[in-house]
């Protein structure tokens, strides 16, 4: 059910296991939903069998026209999004920053006004008729992507009495094997909100929240058009199979 | 100073939030004209060889209380145990499989449910094969990296009781929350995220 994926070789080697002191603990008490949602026991581990080392792969027979500009995929005819137009792009690359082609990578976000189109959302700010909120986009032969979008705001949330949440876009990546599967946040350079974010605040290393903010990207600004900002994502690596035997059933 | 090794650093996952719905699954969450339809909704079709069995349950956290905003999704192998990915060497998979699917939990409920078929045996690395199994995975808002968890038949004792991954977990009486159970053609399976009956989570 899915395109080809050009030449390539396919990806086949086990990956390095998970930093789990780069990620944020699944026990977070600054961000309280996380202690009944955190479990307490445990993980345990095992070495990667075909069941993590294969997954999906989609193909751009998949995406619409609109589907990297949120500026445009939910808006009335001739209309636009409200908000600060901005590109959004970068790189897809795994852990031995080798770019990973083909893998499918979808967006989501607030507008311009610090709401989310969704029924649980109860931010006093105005929705945009011309604004959904969500894209997709699958990255080139060089793990390149990029999409148009506008600036989400700022937004309240009920953690602490007086919590807000930076600017942000989620972010949902694919790789080639399930046990790639990712969801992150992107921030973007300069917020004074991130240092008080409770949710940024769960990751432990200065150094791992550094990587989630985009740095405007001039160079890639679009004149009377829109400002860039750039993310790149990096996935799991896969072992190298350098002298590695053939495993019965590869 | 050695040469240094270059390699990057994974990005650090953040939570999936309450407005998931909007970026997985727009349609299901009321956002409609954006994609003609929420990826990952349908992993048979009417050609999809294999046994149709449906797999549903709940997501329960240290309160009890259902997960009314989770979303899961599943990864399988097709009936002869090969999977539908480009790392898949040993063959092809059924083409009419899709062998990932994704669904949200019932936003009154809790209850996902999802419509499949029974994967085959695949092969575990060094000898043997693994039980017949259902890779998921689960976001949330709260949950700040995805979990990763596998459901087991209850009509395979035979085979889970030779399988090299259940084989790992070192209390026996947790092996039950890895297994969905069978009635008809349906498997319940329920995942705690706490308590005395907390569902096993992988680190794989």
């Amino acid at each position: 059910m899915s395109d080809s994926l050009g030449n390539a070789a396919p990806e086949t080697g086990a990956f390095f296991p998970r930093d789990r002191r780069w990620h944020p603990p699944a026990l977070a008490p600054g961000y309280k939903t996380t202690v009944l949602r955190s479990p307490q026991r445990p993980l345990v581990a095992f070495s990667n069998t075909l069941s993590e080392m294969t997954g999906p792969a989609f193909g751009h027979s998949l995406l619409g026209e609109l589907d990297n500009d949120l500026i445009h995929n939910f808006a009335r005819p001739g209309e636009s999004a409200q908000g600060p137009r901005i590109i959004v792009h970068g790189r897809v690359l795994d852990e031995r920053a080798r770019p990973v082609p083909g893998v499918l990578i979808e967006f989501w976000q607030a507008n311009a006004a610090g709401r989310y189109r969704h029924k649980k959302d109860g931010y006093l700010a105005p929705l945009d008729p011309d604004f959904g909120g969500c894209g997709r986009a699958i990255s080139a032969e060089d793990g390149s992507y990029a999409f148009r979008t506008i600036k989400p705001g700022p937004y309240p949330w009920p953690n602490g009495v007086n919590d807000w949440r930076p600017a942000h876009i989620h972010f949902s990546v694919f790789g080639s094997g399930f046990a790639q599967r990712l969801i992150t946040q992107m921030y973007f350079e300069g917020d004074p909100l991130i240092r008080h974010c409770p949710i940024l605040a769960t990751i432990p290393d200065p150094a791992a929240i550094e990587q989630l903010i985009a740095p405007l990207d001039l160079g890639a600004t679009i004149p009377m058009d829109a400002t860039a900002y750039r993310f790149d994502i990096v996935l799991r690596g896969r072992r190298s199979t350098l002298f590695e035997n053939r495993l019965e059933g590869n | 100073m050695p040469q240094a090794l270059h390699y990057l650093k994974e990005t650090p996952s953040q939570t999936a939030g309450p407005y998931v719905h909007i970026g997985l699954l727009p349609n299901f969450c009321g956002l409609q004209g954006i994609y003609p339809s929420d990826l990952g909704s349908r992993l048979v079709n009417e050609r999809t060889l294999g046994e149709r069995v449906s797999i549903s349950g709940r997501v329960f956290d240290g309160a009890g209380e259902p997960l009314r905003d989770c979303v899961i999704e599943f990864w399988q192998a097709d009936h002869a145990g090969l999977y539908p990915s480009p790392s898949e060497t040993r063959g092809a998979a059924d083409p009419n499989f899709a062998g990932w699917g994704r669904v949200g939990a019932d936003p009154a409920t809790g209850i996902y449910r999802f419509d499949t078929i029974k994967p085959g045996r695949v092969p575990f690395p060094g000898g043997g094969l693994q039980a017949p199994h259902v890779s998921l995975w689960i976001v949330a808002r709260g949950i700040n990296l995805g979990l990763n968890t596998r459901m087991y038949f209850s009509d395979e004792a035979d085979a889970n009781a030779g399988d090299p991954i259940l084989a790992r977990i070192e209390q026996k009486s947790r092996l039950k929350t890895l297994i969905g159970e069978r009635q008809g053609d349906a498997y319940t399976f329920d995942i705690r995220l706490q308590g005395a009956d907390e569902t096993v989570f992988f680190d794989i």
